[in-house]
């Protein structure tokens, strides 16, 4: 009965967190938000005082449940070794009893909180176990999902209906992905073969709850003068913890599966209270196996950097005949000096110093901004770009899902007078000064009015390098310039500037973000 | 689908296309006895109405086959892009055109990217050279070839394109835009007109004329030269929309009513161009198809209006860029024969079209003259999908409108379906090069500036 509720609650957390990253229209998030929000790590970086204590005092009184129910890589692990498990009975008993591996346990808690403290977020975010999921879902499981969507769209366009809709599948970044895959495989291969092994041995959080659950009240014992040392528990036992021999059980291990309470044919095992306790002892040892955390070398991904002053290679042709699509050319990311981080973020700092690189933020942006970063120091950790589309002013997905307090809730109202960054303007890329029309697209699409055209007074070349022979003074060329007083780095400007790679106007981001 | 009652003649036809065409060719075959078991959409063969050039005694079908809207490959007409011509189905329309008695075909240097004319000399060099009427322009709009030797270059060019040694219908193209000033410059200043006038003379151009939109000075003043030019016909715009309305809707444009008056005074013959306005007059919004079809339930939408063109008895042919099979099939039955408009018929399209005025619609006809946009925008692409939304009932005023909501996904999602991302309004920036091309006079930057404004108000929920 208990694996029953178990597994029952754990599925739904399961789908829902699942479908949270999957659901690009954002509409499931005002409703489920929460169960990303009572995870671990995030609740922790939020400084989320009451999810912490809720989930210190449910392992205080019922052990690892959480990693059993409400961690999705933990269930993600149960699902593979189910399916596992499924072929045959051998390989549904097919685990072991071994001894703890402390040494490598607490050795990554203490990397982990090192690095959480130095700063060093990505490092924390490759180890924490939503965050790992996170990305899973987000690189393998989203792409999937809108596919299926698209085609979904595809027929719907069909019939002229309006209930789906198609999006963009794009790779937001290579590095990120190859993570992704590389935790996927190594993940579902410990999975398939020992179970629980990386909730055990790596995971920080697993680590912390396992310490905590030493001392709860709730716990699986078993009765050794009930037990026959038949030996099925431990076999069944995916976190290996069961000593049979010994009739002990690891509790800083158990996750609370209660998958040994129904193989047990004596009725010697039982999930009882602490204080009508009979024997049993935690047992440790110091043997160990090698387990790799998949060979992550610390590549320097390289920023994106080309230079400015490429010149931008759309020739407006000249018309002749009719018809035809004019080739648009691929705008290419600006060499930012400061990354942009969303409104909500308050400050790079800030930003960086709670994102758990979960991927959340990044899954429901509808316009195709944040990205997970290359940069080593915020590998992983999302930053915002405007080629593919612009901060909307309607829109405040990011700041609504964050469960780890990197994006606080903002409204759009507040959205709308917060500087994540200021537009900057390439007077080599203009338009105007370019090709010698008329434009002002920029100024046209600024939602805070923060750009204004003025006549341009100077000399130019334009494209092909006929000189302006209008002399020092041609008022009928207008130039944007820029207000940063009222600027607030959406990045409309740029997306929807017409010279291309490099667009004449670009946001750089702001250190600690300003108001209005 | 669009709902039962909104089936329009286009997406009518595109779902019941292949039907539609097995029966009609069965029916063709059964020669339909009339005992209630043939198809309505029988396309009778052998009974086209015929119109008399007076000059040269050509017998012209009242159908005119205009190869601007040829389909490319994936069936649409260059809708999606660069698409090329799927040559196959152009030949295989036209000899089904010129088996159901249509031989007059329209083209232009300029049309489908430059690729019409040889595209319609493919297709219409499989038959006799007497079988056909070949029409084509001298296209110099852009000043680069305004010199004699480059408008020259492009005349001769059409000859070996269409693979004949004489062409039928020779026409000054779209004179009016770019006013007096454009007329000298293309025909006057560097003798081209005297040069077709020689070649007229020389029997390579059997019929000279010209064709016209905007500036009606340009149009009066060739008119007034009539005894020196003696034009052989003259291709004007006339629909029940513009025949009073032109100016109306647009003031840089003429009526209708004035421009084949002016000819038939003349007894000038007159070719008709978009009698059907881009399909705009047969994608009308559900009132309009309501009133027509319950006055004839048979007739398809488009019919009535290709009744009204060719009910004036000075118009030579009236031309249809037919992109579709069902398109040609539907028009070949309107005209086999004709059934001119009676009196009480003229005066129900006339109400017609003050009921369309009320329609805000934008007069874009999907000609792409004004394309390729050098920044990439597709213009016809936005414009079209406004005016569909807006005969849907789907640009609500208010975001206190009743289907606020529906109309509102409807048309952001359908948006981004007919018009990528990076070609949509929002990337206008107002150069204003493509104004000048537009025969409808449409101020192009001005209109997607506005809808760009909408589909913002739309986006942020601020309607």
């Amino acid at each position: 009965m208990l694996k029953k509720i178990r597994t029952a609650l754990a599925i739904i957390f399961f789908a829902v967190i699942t479908l949270l990253f999957l659901d690009f229209t954002g509409t499931l998030h005002a409703w489920l938000g929460w169960m990303a929000k009572i995870q671990f790590l995030p609740a922790v970086l939020a400084i989320n005082a009451g999810v912490v204590i809720f989930l210190v005092l449910l392992t205080l009184i019922f052990g690892r449940l959480y990693c059993s129910v409400i961690c999705p890589l933990g269930i993600f692990q149960d699902l593979v070794s189910w399916i596992n498990g499924r072929r045959s009975r051998k390989a549904r008993m097919r685990f072991t009893y071994s001894p703890a591996k402390n040494w490598l346990r607490y050795g990554m808690l203490v990397l982990f909180i090192a690095a959480l403290l130095a700063g060093i977020g990505s490092f924390a975010a490759l180890l924490d176990p939503y965050s790992a999921y996170g990305r899973i879902a987000s690189n393998l499981f989203a792409p999937l999902w809108q596919w299926g969507s698209n085609l979904l769209a595809f027929f719907a366009e069909r019939i002229d209906s309006y209930a789906f809709y198609k999006t963009e599948v794009w790779l937001r970044s290579l590095p990120t992905f190859i993570i992704a895959a590389v935790t996927f495989i190594v993940i579902a291969v410990l999975a398939w073969k020992n179970g629980r092994t990386w909730c055990n041995t790596i995971c920080p959080v697993g680590t912390v709850l396992g310490f905590i659950s030493r001392f709860s009240l709730f716990k699986v014992r078993i009765d050794a003068e009930k037990c026959k040392s038949c030996s099925l528990c431990t076999r069944a036992c995916k976190a290996s913890c069961i000593d049979y021999k010994n009739h002990s059980i690891d509790h800083s291990r158990c996750v609370d599966c209660f998958d040994c309470l129904d193989t047990c044919t004596h009725g010697a095992i039982g999930w009882t209270f602490r204080f009508r306790e009979k024997s049993g002892n935690t047992v440790t040892a110091e043997d160990h196996t090698g387990t790799n955390t998949a060979g992550l070398s610390r590549r320097r991904f390289l920023a994106t950097g080309a230079a400015l002053t490429a010149a931008a290679t759309i020739k407006a042709q000249e018309k002749k005949v009719d018809g035809g699509l004019a080739v648009i050319e691929d705008k290419e990311i600006p060499d930012r000096q400061t990354k942009i981080v969303p409104a909500g973020a308050q400050s790079l700092k800030n930003f960086y110093q709670h994102c758990t690189a979960c991927q959340l933020c990044v899954s429901v942006c509808p316009n195709q901004v944040l990205r997970p970063s290359a940069g080593l120091d915020t590998l992983m950790q999302p930053e915002m770009s405007y080629e593919r589309g612009y901060c909307r002013p309607e829109c405040t997905k990011c700041s609504e899902v964050c469960p780890a307090g990197a994006i606080k809730p903002v409204s759009a109202e507040e959205k709308s007078s917060i500087q994540i960054g200021h537009a900057v303007w390439v007077k080599e890329n203009c338009i105007p000064l370019t090709d010698g029309v008329k434009c002002g697209n920029c100024a046209r699409h600024c939602p805070t009015g923060a750009i204004q055209m003025v006549p341009f007074r100077g000399r130019h070349r334009y494209r092909g390098g006929r000189e302006d022979n209008t002399g020092n003074d041609s008022p009928e060329i207008r130039i944007p310039v820029i207000n940063t007083e009222r600027c607030i780095g959406c990045g409309a400007c740029e997306n929807l500037c017409p010279a291309r790679p490099f667009t004449a106007i670009y946001v750089e981001g702001n250190m600690v973000h300003g108001e209005i | 689908m669009k709902s039962e009652n909104n089936i329009s003649r286009r997406s009518f036809l595109k779902t019941m296309g292949a039907a539609g065409l097995a029966a009609a060719g069965l029916s063709a075959c059964g020669k339909g006895s009339g005992d209630g078991h043939s198809s309505p959409e029988a396309v009778p063969q052998g009974q086209m109405t015929y119109r008399t050039n007076p000059t040269t005694g050509d017998r012209v079908s009242i159908l005119g086959f205009g190869m601007m809207r040829l389909p490319s490959v994936g069936g649409r007409s260059a809708r999606e892009g660069n698409e090329e011509i799927d040559q196959e189905m152009v030949n295989t329309m036209v000899d089904y055109a010129l088996s159901h008695g249509v031989n007059y075909f329209d083209t232009s240097p300029a049309y489908c990217q430059g690729l019409s004319e040889r595209a319609t000399g493919i297709a219409l060099g499989r038959h006799p050279r007497n079988s056909y009427f070949i029409a084509t322009k001298l296209s110099n709009f852009s000043p680069s070839t305004w010199s004699r030797e480059a408008s020259l270059e492009m005349y001769h060019n059409s000859f070996k394109e269409l693979q004949v040694d004489y062409i039928d219908y020779m026409l000054l193209h779209a004179i009016g835009q770019g006013g007096m000033e454009a007329l000298h410059g293309r025909y006057l200043d560097n003798g081209m007109l005297e040069f077709l006038l020689e070649e007229r003379k020389a029997g390579r151009i059997r019929n000279l004329g010209f064709s016209y939109h905007g500036d009606i000075e340009v149009f009066d003043y060739l008119l007034s030269k009539h005894d020196y030019y003696k034009w052989d016909f003259v291709q004007i715009q006339l629909n029940y929309l513009d025949w009073k309305y032109a100016k109306a809707i647009n003031d840089r444009n003429t009526d209708a009513e004035y421009l084949y008056g002016e000819l038939s005074k003349r007894n000038i013959p007159a070719v008709i161009m978009e009698p059907l306005l881009g399909g705009r007059l047969s994608d009308v919004p559900d009132n309009i198809v309501a009133r027509l079809k319950e006055r004839e339930p048979e007739q398809s939408v488009a019919s009535w209006a290709f009744r009204f063109a060719g009910s004036f008895p000075g118009v030579l042919t009236v031309l249809s860029g037919m992109t579709r099979m069902e398109h040609l099939q539907d028009n070949i039955r309107t005209y086999s024969p004709l059934r001119a408009l009676d009196k009480q018929e003229f005066a129900f399209l006339q109400d017609t079209a003050t009921l369309m005025m009320r329609y805000k619609t934008i007069p874009c006809n999907d000609c792409k003259y004004c394309m390729p946009c050098p920044y990439g925008i597709d213009i016809p692409g936005v414009l079209l999908h406004y005016n569909k939304c807006l005969n849907e009932g789907n640009i609500p005023a208010s975001s206190q409108s009743d289907n606020y909501r529906k109309a509102r996904r409807a048309f952001l999602i359908g948006y981004d379906r007919s018009v990528p991302k990076l070609r949509q309004a929002s990337h206008c920036i107002g150069c204003n090069q493509c104004s000048p091309h537009c025969p409808q006079s449409i101020d192009i930057p001005k209109e997607l500036h506005r809808i760009d404004a909408y589909v913002e108000k739309l986006k942020r929920d601020t309607l």
